[in-house]
């Protein structure tokens, strides 16, 4: 087939950029060759539209291992030990096809993380879906759930911690971001770069069909009414070949045999290949016949554009090949030298004994196409004034029970216990809480990992929004007691050929570096998604934040359950009851107008680092950050998790009472604390010039609000625990 | 006493079962599926997990691995043979207990604390014992144990029902039933009690930073009484 203008726009490139290749090859592309530049060159692998921006992010520290640019993110946590760990989206395959788009974009994320020689000790997700009305929405969480759990639990790592949204603006473009952690000694991390001429070049796992061609294309477009036809270009996961691979590279990895290695992910063997060849500043030579194939007749350009599962691909040390191959044969996986790496610096394919692509590497990378894409600067909405007539007929009560039923708030066990949480033996903190906690294994310590979003002040206010994340996901790791170390991001974004979309991302991400820069919380590793659309409808914004975090031993891990009545209640962080795109506003006064809640860094910098001296004091005995829903909200998930009740007291400043208990503040967490370690406690924070509030006691069956509202803990917990499991069930 | 944890391909819990063995005084070897004979054991274990990816029926493919064949012997000639999760369905498919495991009531992978009654304590597993029930974990996506009417008479006439699923003071019921099994069945002996089935993961329970420690109280236990 001769390659001309309009197959190349077929294959999801710009006019100008078709030029720019044959101006670059001084010739016209064949079909395989486009294909591999219509792999590199999207926006999925290229980044062209978001590099721009994201090497403004903050990207080192002094626990900063790798940054991104590799396949994951790496921190040291001490003893020579080191934790690896990314989040990526897979929310267009999940759309079309929810169990296998996301069960292959958790085995895709786990081999990102093995690939550097870890052993993945937890997963998390988040996810994100349209409203509970639409039709489609139950069926799309019931798969992806499924999809996660057949692959996590499979694999034998437990998935400990997520996130779950629903939001009309995910209607007809969902959103699965997978994350993983693995554990690595730091002496034993394995790269992508190649180096060494002759070197063989292995091809191990399974064998390469025809699924997922060209899905990372699909995965840089949007969406129209066609997206059934879609369908062959998700992938097809298989986790017990996922399983084996992780068996065989952690005990090939333990010799000395690997120079580099790559897994293969989205564009196949093109984007590992590459990838490899360009960091080693070599050239690769691969011979096409000896790649395993599970289908006949596969032509050079499927093989190169395949996205079949769980395959790796190694530069190996010369002679290491059959005790490579004997490791492999052990765990019945394809093994085959397709390979080796060269001088030339140029891709070299050959077929049949016939040279079908010779492409030189740097045009491919180097010369990607880069973008600065116009994009529209964001104004802070205006303050909506509430009347106080709105308020009139409302029952705190009510309210309350009403918001721990709304599906962005409520219980979500039904989602959770279908993922094996507790496999490995490790699981310190189950899902539910404000992060998950793993132990290392054998030893005191723990890490802490939470991811989170808040699309609703993206949305309102992009650069308060990318801030707001950072600090969200750093709090919850100062919740569980854990030190923040580093953060991995899955940018979620509608078009950046949309000048609102492209400016809600290039705001977002300053927000994110800016907050990150002032914790400092660096930005290890990560993956942008644009394209999230249907039509010309963007998502609202959704940078999704996984923050991961250390607790030096253990036993200091603090939980959110309340835990004995008669303790105090303090909230830490001054309370403003900023209601603009809090839940109430939004839920209760369906006012959806307004801007986000502040942020202020200093106040949320010395907030969190005073509670965890608190920790370290061991005086808190139970601990929660405040978000969605406010003081009331969050008090009341630590009563059901406690089973204990609270008695309030009046609130001294602020007249409002639904401003008081529901506004959204920034930079707050409750706090338990027994009553004899008061005055010790109130010296700390005023050292620290930490403001403070008594917000009340721990008390026995009921949540008393004030004289006249008063609610049992029975009646709490049916609130918040019954929505998901009835709507999944009707 | 000796101990081994048979590994399948897919298994995912051998290194859990290897842990809670050894932190109880079993000096623990593992076993991979390819070995012919088993070391000297007192004790052989089929772990949790996914054994060849279960793609057929669960525990089919592992329950004709080379090794069966000496686990089979082993246990014939009264070896103390336990399954946990995956290892329960491998010992249903291998013959060496009665019934089978179906998918879940509800057709969801299940993941939470349960409440086990131990239903008979004349035998090496829970001998001693002085609760009446534990509380254990269960992982898994077929636990829902059925047989036929007449296997019910028999492993009942038998006293071959090792666990039911109860809540904290033992009461069964069809509301503790997490997966639909018949008569809230958690775990079966063979006629002679040397072989043990059994779907929740005490394995999971044996520090109080995890969940719990009732898993401690079931190895302590089972180590004394093998001695």
């Amino acid at each position: 087939m001769m390659v001309n203008e309009k197959i190349a726009i077929d294959h999801g490139l710009k006019k100008d950029e078709y030029k720019k290749i044959c101006d670059l090859l001084k010739r016209v592309p064949n079909i395989t060759e486009l294909g591999i530049f219509s792999a590199m060159w999207n926006e999925h692998c290229s980044y062209k539209s978001s590099r721009l921006h994201l090497k403004n992010l903050p990207t080192k520290g002094k626990h900063v291992i790798q940054g991104p640019g590799e396949n994951a993110g790496v921190i040291d946590i001490g003893d020579d030990e080191a934790i690896v760990f990314k989040i990526e989206s897979h929310n267009h395959p999940s759309f079309i096809e929810p169990y296998q788009g996301a069960a292959t974009g958790v085995g895709g994320i786990m081999r990102d993380v093995f690939t550097m020689g870890a052993r993945p000790i937890a997963n998390l997700n988040s996810i994100h879906f349209g409203s509970p009305q639409n039709k489609k929405t139950k069926n799309l969480l019931r798969g992806v759930v499924r999809g996660i759990g057949g692959y996590g639990n499979c694999m034998g790592v437990p998935t400990i911690a997520g996130q779950t949204s629903f939001d009309e603006s995910y209607n007809g473009n969902i959103l699965v971001n997978a994350m993983t952690l693995g554990l690595v000694k730091k002496d034993k991390i394995f790269y992508s770069k190649a180096a060494g001429l002759g070197k063989p070049v292995i091809y191990v796992g399974s064998k390469t069909g025809r699924d997922g061609i060209h899905g990372a294309s699909m995965a840089s477009a949007s969406f129209d009414d066609k997206i059934e036809e879609k369908k062959p270009t998700v992938q097809v996961g298989d986790p017990f070949t996922e399983k084996l691979l992780l068996e065989a590279c952690l005990e090939l990895m333990a010799g000395d045999s690997i120079i580099a290695i790559q897994d293969m992910g989205a564009a196949g063997l093109t984007s590992s290949s590459i990838e490899m060849a360009s960091k080693g500043n070599l050239g690769i030579e691969i011979n096409l016949n000896m790649v395993p194939c599970r289908e006949t007749k596969m032509t050079p350009y499927e093989i190169m554009l395949s996205e079949s599962q769980e395959r790796m691909l190694i530069v190996l040390e010369n002679g290491k090949e059959d005790l490579a191959k004997k490791i492999f044969d052990k765990w019945n996986l394809d093994f085959a030298v397709i390979g080796k790496t060269t001088k030339s610096k140029k891709i070299e394919l050959y077929f049949d004994k016939t040279k079908v692509a010779d492409i030189p590497i740097n045009i491919l990378v180097e010369n990607s196409p880069m973008y600065d894409r116009k994009w529209k600067k964001a104004k802070l909405p205006k303050k909506v004034k509430i009347e106080k007539e709105q308020f009139k007929n409302l029952k705190i009560v009510n309210v309350l029970n009403k918001i721990l039923s709304n599906p962005n708030v409520c219980s979500k066990e039904w989602i959770w216990q279908q993922y094996d949480h507790t496999v490995m033996g490790d699981t310190i903190q189950k899902p539910g809480g404000d992060a998950g906690v793993v132990r290392i294994h054998g030893s005191s310590k723990a890490i802490a990992a939470s991811v989170d979003s808040s699309a609703v002040y993206c949305w309102a206010h992009p650069l308060s929004g990318g801030k707001q994340i950072v600090c969200e996901s750093w709090r919850n790791l100062i919740s569980v007691g854990a030190k923040p170390i580093a953060i991995t991001n899955c940018l979620n974004f509608g078009s950046p050929e949309n000048q609102e979309n492209m400016g809600e991302f290039v705001e977002c991400v300053q927000g994110l570096g800016e907050a990150s820069l002032y914790l400092d919380f660096p930005v290890v590793s990560g993956n942008v998604s644009f394209y999230n659309q249907t039509k010309d409808v963007g998502i609202k914004p959704t940078p999704a934040i996984g923050g991961v975090g250390l607790i030096a031993n253990y036993k200091n891990m603090v939980t959110m359950d309340l835990k004995k009545t008669g303790d105090i209640l303090l909230v830490i962080g001054k309370t403003e009851g900023h209601l603009d795109q809090s839940l109430f506003s939004r839920d209760i006064l369906n006012e959806k107008n307004g801007p986000p809640p502040e942020i202020n860094l200093f106040n949320e910098k010395n907030n969190g680092e005073t509670v965890l001296k608190l920790i370290e004091k061991n005086f808190i005995k139970a601990a929660h950050d405040v978000s969605l829903g406010g003081i009331i909200t969050a008090l009341s998930k630590m009563c059901i998790k406690g089973k204990k009740g609270a008695i309030l007291k009046k609130p001294i400043y602020l007249i409002n009472k639904f401003e008081y208990f529901f506004g959204e503040d920034q930079g707050r967490y409750i706090i338990e604390i027994d009553k004899d370690n008061l005055q010790d406690v109130i010296k700390i924070l005023s050292e620290n010039t930490v403001h403070f509030d008594e917000l009340g006691s721990v008390n026995d069956d009921n949540l008393i609000i004030d004289d006249k509202s008063k609610v049992s803990i029975d009646d709490l917990i049916k609130s918040h625990t019954t929505w998901l499991t009835n709507y999944m069930s009707k | 006493m000796n101990s081994c944890v048979i590994t399948f391909p897919g298994s995912n819990c051998n290194r859990d079962m290897d842990v809670a063995l050894k932190k109880f005084g079993f000096k623990n070897k593992m076993v991979w599926h390819d070995a012919v004979e088993l070391p000297k054991s007192d004790l052989v274990v089929l772990p949790g997990g996914f054994s060849y990816g279960d793609y057929l029926r669960c525990g089919s493919i592992a329950s004709k691995s080379k090794i069966m064949k000496s686990v089979l012997n082993f246990a014939k000639g009264g070896g103390k043979v336990m399954g946990i999760c995956n290892g329960f369905q491998i010992l249903v498919e291998a013959g060496l207990l009665p019934g089978v495991l179906l998918r879940n009531k509800y057709l969801e992978f299940i993941c939470k604390n349960v409440f086990i009654k131990i239903n008979k304590k004349d035998n090496s597993y829970f001998k001693d014992i002085t609760k009446n029930t534990l509380e254990f974990h269960i992982a898994h996506n077929e636990g829902n144990y059925f047989c036929s009417k007449e296997q019910f008479k028999e492993i009942e006439d038998n006293n071959q029902i090792a666990l039911f699923y109860s809540d904290k003071s033992g009461n069964v019921n069809e509301e503790n039933n997490p997966n639909g099994s018949i008569k809230n069945i958690a775990g079966i002996f063979n006629k002679e009690k040397n072989i043990l089935g059994m779907m929740p993961h005490p394995e999971r329970m044996i520090d109080s930073a995890l969940s719990g420690e009732d898993g401690s109280i079931f190895f302590k236990h089972l180590i004394n009484n093998l001695r």
